[in-house]
């Protein structure tokens, strides 16, 4: 087992060959990855050295102080907290080799092809079609179908992607899991302009879009099961951070009333007071979540994570534009932009306050989580489902 | 701020099991619940085993006085022990709020802690239960030069029980924390809201004190045993409000209506699906409450402020959402729910209330209330 003392050797020795100060920084995050000092929980090879998980952050920690670049995991984050750990779990060797090292340098961006207009919490429901063509080392598949809400795509190099493949069974166990090329000519991107203003996410078109079979993740019809590693990763990245106090909208909201008294409502003030103890219990949440983790412990906290912050958001940002008052009555701009990550803290108050409406939706409603929890956490009975052992194809939709 | 520890250790856990085990024994719902309306609602006998056997009721007392030598962290777990079993027993008073300032007074309580480690003796903080940390220091009673004490204070926690009294007292010097015997004042009990922890009045008539804390220290310490008693209170209410989520979710996987096990509707698992959710704030929240406290954290006071009003107003939740889902058995005396809705209440209150210890964030997190005198006067007419 490596130790934080040998990591910090291997840091060091990474720091000498690769001054940061005069090494290209995408030749410095190459050279890292290859030195098993990217994620050091994955094996050896694939950019890691099969170390605990917790021993990251001494990792992190050296590198942060010596100044070298980061792969800004905000940008690439779908490809390093849902594309990573699926491709790792499931993936074939060379499906490692070739996707893990510029996913993680952030070379290629990766999206979700999941969603779907008619497939959003009730995802087995999903239609798009993918039909096996050819034999032998040609085969392959044609994906005819529509997805929605899959943000990055505009920029993404490659997708993963759910698909139906047999409609004579029941809907979750006739999907399989694809990595698709979105540089494929069948594959259409238009943007999805949302209450914000901005067009955030997109709509994808697949039109005949052909992956090869060496394209496909796991067993074929076992793309459900293969999706709920995916959506967990998800769900616990989001917990696994770490926050001062009054960081993120809290802070934001602390410092408007520090720094303008006239302001200040004694209604208000009772809902900051609410709100301030609400963010950081919050954040303590995360900190004994993150603490378990570290000891190989994890609790169903992380699920839960990802439904607290949507509460909270929403509470803090609809006060902060009602404290603004006159500045709370404008919007910075309406005009159509396409940003590459979702920044809550650079932006006008009106903005935070709409775009949090999607943290109850996006990514697992609130509704779909508290199913989640009293069910997997608190035992209750599942909701009755209509449609579970009917073929998908004569299921109502 | 320094690096808060939020698990539970071995230890910890070790002695969770067996206050688990003593007290699933001893005091099952249905003894409480007949304990209560007795004569004696408060179980010495229960006291006197986790002195003995368990050697809980001095936990973070010295070694060398008799103690456990253990910390505020061993203790909070103990009372989230006791919250879960809504132990009819005097520990925050004796083992928490009392036992702060006595570890405070040094060589002049020396003597009292051979009988209260062995669990023959309990002592009483004199306060009301319902005093914030922040409060100011009260003045009911008064101390002449030759230490007599007179005056009353009202809902005090844990006194028909208690053998000795602390009583906060303003002397000829200032003020003053006093031991006084509870033989020497009298005791009337009060009906309290919460029937496992009974209140009652005390009044001083010249009784003989004998001066613990002086003026230089005695504000400090009384602030210092209460933010101690509000903050371990907070695992109190974590330990209460997860037995009534365990067994709310247990009687909805039972009881059947309209055809199916109520606990299928979607109405009421998300209902109970919020409540974890607060839950496992609540035990974040407690825990670095305890954590602080123990090391002496000069964030403390923060972090007890926010335990404090947050696992209280979940306490109280948890427990009202148990009553409203067990349905018309939970309004019945003979189910056990009610007990700890009173418990739940009254600890809402107890120590000051969640708006309370948010007010106090106000200072301590540096979020002024709105001045009076910046608001725009209107113009005359």
């Amino acid at each position: 087992m490596t130790t934080a003392d040998e990591l910090i050797t291997l840091t060091a020795e990474l720091l000498a060959a690769h001054d940061p100060a005069a090494t290209d920084p995408l030749e410095f995050l190459r050279a890292r990855f290859d030195a098993g000092l990217a994620w050091v929980h994955f094996p050896p090879g694939l950019g890691g050295l099969g170390a605990p998980r917790a021993l990251q952050a001494v990792v992190d920690a050296e590198l942060a102080a010596a100044g070298a670049p980061d792969n800004d995991p905000r940008r690439i984050g779908i490809g390093l907290g849902m594309a990573a750990p699926t491709i790792l779990r499931y993936g074939t060797e060379e499906q490692k080799r070739r996707f893990l090292r510029p996913l993680w340098t952030g070379e290629e961006v990766w999206c979700q092809l999941f969603s779907e207009p008619g497939a959003g919490s009730d995802l087995a429901a999903l239609a798009t079609r993918a039909v096996r063509d050819g034999d032998g080392p040609d085969a392959g598949w044609t994906v005819d179908g529509q997805k929605v809400w899959t943000s990055s795509a505009h920029l993404a190099r490659w997708a993963i992607l759910l698909a139906r493949t047999d409609p004579d069974v029941p809907k979750h166990q006739g999907i399989s899991y694809f990595v698709c090329d979105m540089t494929d000519p069948g594959v259409d991107v238009r943007p999805l302009r949302q209450l914000t203003g901005e067009a955030e996410f997109n709509e994808v078109f697949l039109t005949g879009v052909r992956i090869p079979d060496a394209h496909r993740l796991g067993a074929v019809g076992e793309g459900w099961q293969i999706a709920q590693t995916t959506l967990n990763n998800e769900r616990v990245a989001i917990g696994g951070q770490r926050t001062p106090r009054e960081g993120g909208l809290i802070g934001i909201l602390a410092e408007t009333w520090r720094r303008h008294p006239e302001l200040r409502t004694h209604e208000l003030h009772q809902r900051l007071l609410q709100g301030w103890t609400d963010a950081e219990v919050l954040r303590l949440t995360g900190e004994r979540l993150r603490q378990q983790l570290a000891v190989g412990q994890p609790g169903p906290e992380g699920a839960a994570a990802k439904l607290a912050f949507a509460r909270l958001a929403q509470e803090l940002t609809g006060l902060e534009v009602e404290l603004l008052a006159e500045q709370g009555l404008g919007y910075g701009d309406w005009t159509m932009s396409r940003p590459e990550l979702v920044d809550f803290t650079g932006r006008d108050a009106g903005y935070r306050y709409l775009r949090a409406k999607g943290n109850s939706i996006e990514g697992g409603s609130s509704e779909i989580l508290r199913n989640i929890i009293a069910e997997r956490v608190l035992g209750l009975p599942a909701e009755a489902r209509s449609d579970k052992d009917v073929p998908w194809k004569e299921s109502a939709r | 701020m320094t690096e808060l520890d939020l698990l539970y250790s071995e230890v910890e856990e070790d002695l969770r099991s067996a206050v688990r085990a003593v007290l699933a024994d001893r005091c099952p719902p249905q003894a409480v619940l007949a304990r209560c309306e007795g004569p004696e609602p408060q179980d010495t006998g229960l006291w006197r085993t986790l002195a003995q056997e368990l050697g809980v009721v001095a936990l973070q007392v010295p070694e060398a006085l008799g103690g456990a030598g253990a910390s505020l962290r061993e203790t909070a777990v103990v009372l989230e022990e006791l919250g879960r079993a809504c132990a009819p027993v005097p520990f925050l008073g004796s083992a928490v709020l009392a036992t702060t300032v006595l570890l405070a007074a040094g060589d002049r309580a020396a003597g009292e802690w051979p009988a209260l480690c062995a669990g023959g003796r309990t002592a009483a903080l004199a306060v009301p239960l319902s005093t914030a940390p922040d409060a100011p220091f009260p003045l009911g009673v008064r101390a002449d030069a030759a230490g007599a004490l007179t005056g009353a204070v009202g809902s005090v926690a844990d006194v028909p029980v208690a053998g000795l009294l602390i009583v906060p007292a303003d002397g000829p010097a200032g003020p003053g924390l006093y031991a006084v015997d509870a033989a020497d004042v009298t005791v009337t009990a009060r009906g309290s809201l919460d029937l496992t922890r009974p209140l009652a009045d005390v009044r001083l008539d010249g009784a003989p004190g004998r001066l613990l804390v002086g003026p230089d220290q005695a504000e400090a310490v009384l602030w210092e045993a209460l933010l101690t008693g509000a903050g371990l209170l907070a695992s109190e209410q974590l330990g209460l409000a997860e037995w009534c989520l365990a067994t709310t979710v247990a009687y909805l996987r039972e009881r059947r209506q309209f055809g199916r096990v109520v606990g299928s509707f979607q109405a009421l698992k998300h209902r109970l699906a919020d409540l974890w959710l607060d839950i496992a704030g609540a035990r974040a929240a407690a825990r670095a409450a305890a954590d602080a406290l123990s090391t002496g954290s000069a964030d403390a006071a923060v972090l007890v402020a926010v335990a404090a009003s947050h696992c209280g107003a979940v306490a109280v939740r948890a427990a009202e959402e148990a009553v409203q889902l067990h349905g018309g058995i939970g309004m019945t005396w003979e189910h056990p729910v009610h007990l700890y809705l009173k418990r739940a209440k009254a600890d809402q209150l107890a120590l000051g209330t969640p708006g309370r210890h948010r007010a106090s964030l106000a200072t301590l997190a540096e979020l002024p209330a709105p001045g009076h005198g910046r608001l725009p006067r209107l113009p005359h007419v």
